[in-house]
């Protein structure tokens, strides 16, 4: 007798609607799938020497508008800044010097991306340091979260073929340096 | 005689009359030129605050703007008061942060997308724990009527266990 009923309940258990578990197991699992792809593009880290720049288009102060793709054939200096930076302000006269060095040879573009700051402030630094190359706000931190960068200043050497040459995370500290980072850019 | 008194009585009235209408006309355009210049009450610290506390700047993450001392939070209240001083909306104010700085800036992220998991997950979790703990109750409270033959012999069994470990206290207690 009790094991007819013992054998009577997984059937009855069998019978019964199994959809809301179901549910509940494919929503969990797809909570947890996208959890998992957050967390790997998390840990990515920083973009490495040899990979691919991902695109961008940066619409300057003066209404401009750059597009990488369209800048192949070009190498591209393109530097993170913001005006409340100090160690900005270190290299923002070297960076000046170095596209005014290079600016008669038509092949370097020099481009400077605000970050996180106030157009007021990023155009009295640009006066103040004189700087005389393209520069634009960062509109939606988009080109920032692009390249996953983890501060100010930061300094990308893209070479013609779009491919990532050169990352720096700190300020360069003389012209000689920025040049002895893209020349051999320049030569490849 | 009487004409000419009249004729300069007239003359008099006419010039007082409009000498009368520029004093007035001058000091209409006083009160007006006055109005203008009138500056606009100056925008408080609570009132850049109060959205500043909405916001969050991506300096500095995890520290709402009203009370980040970096710099870059400093600028970023500085020119939420030049909005508010412009006549701008909170609405406004905070449409330009987005544009601008992306929907990072927000403490509550806007309700589009994958942002949407954030205010559904909660009360759906909510709503399926209370539905397992109620149907988890109703399961334990029908179980013995459901095989009760299945639990007599458990429970005489740790009656007798109980039974034994008794006798044995007793024992133990009386030797000592």
């Amino acid at each position: 007798m009790v094991e007819t009923q013992k054998e009577n309940i997984p059937a009855a258990t069998a019978r019964r609607p199994r959809w809301g578990r179901i549910l509940a197991w494919t929503g969990l699992f797809a909570l947890l799938v996208l959890v998992f792809f957050g967390l790997l593009r998390a840990q990515k880290g920083q973009f490495k020497i040899g990979e691919r720049a991902p695109n961008f288009t940066l619409t300057s102060f003066d209404g401009q508008t750059y597009d990488l793709a369209d800048l192949r054939g070009k190498v591209v200096v393109m530097n993170l800044w913001a005006s409340w930076c100090k160690p900005c302000e270190q290299e923002a006269a070297d960076l000046e010097a170095a596209w005014r060095h290079y600016q008669p040879r038509g092949d370097v573009v020099f481009l400077g991306v605000a970050w996180t700051d106030t157009d007021k402030k990023s155009l009295e630094y640009l006066d103040r340091f004189d700087i005389t190359y393209p520069n634009g706000p960062d509109l939606g931190t988009r080109i920032a979260q692009a390249y996953r960068i983890t501060g100010v200043p930061e300094t990308y050497v893209i070479d013609r073929e779009g491919v990532l040459s050169y990352v720096k995370f700190s300020p360069f500290l003389s012209v000689d340096e920025i040049i002895a980072v893209v020349d051999p850019v320049l030569e490849k | 005689m009487m004409r000419t008194v009249r004729h300069r009585t007239g003359r008099k009235i006419g010039w007082v009359a409009v000498l009368l209408s520029g004093a007035m006309a001058l000091l209409y355009l006083s009160t007006v030129s006055a109005q203008e210049s009138t500056p606009r009450p100056p925008v408080s610290d609570d009132q850049v605050n109060a959205i500043a506390k909405q916001m969050y700047c991506p300096v500095c993450e995890n520290t709402p703007l009203d009370v980040c001392p970096t710099q870059a939070c400093i600028e970023w209240r500085e020119l939420i008061r030049e909005m508010l001083a412009e006549g701008k909306t909170e609405t406004e104010i905070r449409q330009y942060f987005v544009s601008r700085f992306g929907d990072r800036v927000l403490a509550a992220p806007p309700a589009r997308g994958l942002n949407w998991l954030v205010y559904v997950i909660p009360p759906v979790a909510i709503l399926a724990g209370v539905l397992i703990l109620f149907s988890a109750l109703r399961a334990w409270r029908q179980a013995p009527s459901v095989n009760p033959a299945s639990k007599e012999p458990s429970t005489q069994a740790t009656t007798t266990e109980n039974d034994e470990y008794t006798q044995r206290l007793e024992e133990e207690l009386r030797k000592l």
